[in-house]
């Protein structure tokens, strides 16, 4: 006789919310992701390759690789230092601190892209002392980084805090009685304990900086060739019936974020056999 | 080396962990601070490896005279065994223990063959040849903390310290490990101070035990001696078990064993008191008798099976208990 606990229900219960949740599932998430594709080759190879090689397209793709390369490794070093701080030390002001690194996913991308222009836009607060220095933040390339490195922050360090929460800091108090320094504690043994959660969350933000479109809309200035991130170049596409051409360009994002959610995967199955042998 | 605590006081905010506290450690002596959940011994301890600081006052810790109350846990030399082991689980046995001799700068790191050297005799000092390539998760509880044990040791630590050594294990390691590690510290003679909330492993175990209560010292003294001349009742109540007798105003205290069981018929009215059996139980060579007193109160006594078995009692017969003489 199959095993039964009093909690689980009837077979045919079962399947049938089985089958209603791959039903769902399918028709929200993988019917649009086969669109994508879809549209993208609608017209042909050649077409599909004709604008990927555009310049409009080529200058999106660099610039969003320029962006998420320079946001995520500062991300990585802001969230591996917050979740340092605030799981390794009691301080005051520590929960303020927690409620903080949740603010930019908490406050919608296109009031946080607002923010920046407000402050170094040509009539923010900033603004005229950055003209007359000659600075260009917003409509930018450092523009589109702030935002970028603003609504990406909570992913690292939010991966990281419950991890460093649950290993306690035991392990770097006995580094430190064994004599290391600050450094050494960590790198080794810090640093090795949350390689996989920390990983984890580079890849989330990774894949959320080079898919980030409300706040770099607002700081970017959609200039084309110039400013116009993967994302803003598919809206602009988009927008001038050019649908073989976007969906072609999002077949990119669509693949990015396969590759993303199969190595998050990969790096869930080789924790979790790890976590598993630890006990 | 000695440890000397003098007038150490702690407070986290408006709670007081250690209320002026002084203590001396002797020279390769096995000390206990034994105590309730609360009552201040870990804080104590990490205090004396540096892992907490006193609060500012005339407080400081010496080791042979020599004060390290400003001196950081990196610098102090102590070796600390966790109560979880923290050992580190990405590095293999090996690696955990030659840890402190592999993050020394480098003009006093020992060569590799060196600590290579050092570390498989620490592993042999610890019984446990051979496993210096498993990882932590491969190992059993007992086998984790003889690893914690040699990494603190590796150092070359000026004294030991032991958060709970075995509060994490199975009563019947916890036993075995017991003794080794009694005879261990026999061997190596270097000065170990222990926390455990055990009285049993605390008069078993130490040369010197600590009591202690609410952040203070109870009492220090001889296993035996605190054992046999508890100063308060909270004493006499932790260590070991105890018969608490309602005399009018008066609590009297005494140990199972200090209570005779003669038949009804022996009774003497000027020293004895008459009784009902209440419970019988035995295991092993000593057994354990319950009576209820004819005011009401229960009284458990201990005596010999084989005196038992002469007695051939069963529930509800009458007995006289003759109370050992107060000494004190």
């Amino acid at each position: 006789m199959p095993h039964r606990s009093v909690t689980t229900e009837s077979p045919w219960v079962r399947r049938l919310l089985i089958a209603a949740a791959f039903v769902v599932l399918s028709l929200f998430l993988l019917l649009p992701l086969a669109a994508v594709f879809a549209e993208a080759f609608r017209k042909g190879w050649e077409v599909f390759l004709a604008s990927l090689h555009e310049e409009a397209a080529f200058s999106a793709i660099k610039l969003t690789l320029i962006a998420a390369g320079i946001s995520v490794p500062l991300n990585t070093l802001f969230g591996v230092s917050a979740a340092w701080l605030v799981t390794k030390f009691r301080f005051r002001g520590r929960s303020l601190l927690l409620s903080l690194i949740d603010l930019p996913f908490a406050v919608s991308p296109v009031i946080a892209g607002l923010v920046w222009v407000l402050l170094f836009g040509a009539k923010g607060w900033f603004g005229p002392w950055l003209a007359d220095h000659d600075i260009k933040i917003i409509f930018a390339l450092p523009g589109i980084v702030i935002a970028t490195v603003f609504v990406t922050f909570p992913f690292v360090a939010r991966e990281l805090i419950p991890l460093m929460e649950t290993q306690g800091s035991d392990q770097e108090e006995a580094a430190v009685i064994l004599g290391a320094r600050g450094w050494q504690i960590f790198f080794r043994v810090t640093l090795p304990n949350i390689k996989w959660g920390l990983l984890y969350g580079v890849l989330l933000c990774n894949a959320r900086a080079m898919g980030e479109f409300g706040a770099v809309s607002v700081v970017s200035g959609h200039i084309r060739g110039e400013t116009n991130t993967l994302p803003l170049h598919i809206e602009v596409l988009y927008n001038e019936y050019q649908f073989s051409a976007a969906f072609a360009c999002a077949t990119l994002l669509a693949f990015l974020a396969l590759v993303t959610l199969g190595m998050k995967t990969a790096v869930e199955q080789l924790t979790g056999h790890q976590s598993s042998n630890h006990k | 080396m000695s440890i000397s605590i003098q007038s150490i006081r702690k407070t986290f905010g408006a709670y007081t962990a250690l209320e002026d506290i002084s203590l001396e450690v002797p020279n390769g002596s096995l000390t206990a601070l034994l105590g309730p959940s609360g009552s201040g011994k870990t804080t104590l301890l990490r205090i004396v490896a540096g892992l907490d600081f006193a609060d500012p006052g005339p407080g400081r810790i010496a080791f042979h005279d020599e004060d390290v109350s400003e001196i950081s846990a990196r610098k102090r030399g102590v070796g600390f065994v966790f109560q979880h082991y923290a050992l580190f689980q990405h590095m293999t046995v090996a690696q955990n223990i030659a840890f402190g001799l592999s993050v020394l700068p480098a003009a006093q790191r020992p060569q590799k063959s060196e600590i290579r050297d050092r570390v498989l005799e620490l592993l042999k000092l610890v019984r446990l040849e051979g496993l210096d390539k498993r990882r932590p998760h491969e190992l059993s509880g007992g086998q984790r903390q003889r690893v914690a044990l040699a990494r603190a040791l590796a150092i070359r630590p000026k004294v030991l310290l032991l958060d709970e050594p075995f509060g994490a294990l199975d009563a019947q390691v916890r036993k075995d490990l017991r003794r080794w590690l009694r005879q261990f510290h026999d061997e190596i003679g270097l000065t170990t101070l222990f926390v455990t909330h055990d009285q049993e492993e605390a008069l078993e175990l130490s040369d010197q035990v600590v009591v202690m209560r609410n952040a203070r010292i109870e009492q220090v003294g001889k296993p035996q001696n605190v054992y046999d001349h508890p100063r308060s009742p909270f004493v006499y109540e932790f260590l070991g078990n105890v018969n608490k007798l309602h005399e009018g105003k008066n609590v009297r205290y005494l140990r199972p064993h200090e209570i005779e069981v003669l038949f009804a018929a022996e009774c003497n009215p000027a020293t004895d008191l008459l009784a009902r059996v209440h419970h019988l139980f035995s295991a092993g060579p000593i057994a354990t008798l319950t009576v209820k007193l004819t005011d009401g109160q229960f009284l458990d006594v201990e005596l010999s099976r084989k005196y038992l078995d002469e007695l051939s009692l069963s529930i509800g017969d009458e007995v006289a208990v003759r109370l050992a003489e107060v000494t004190d």
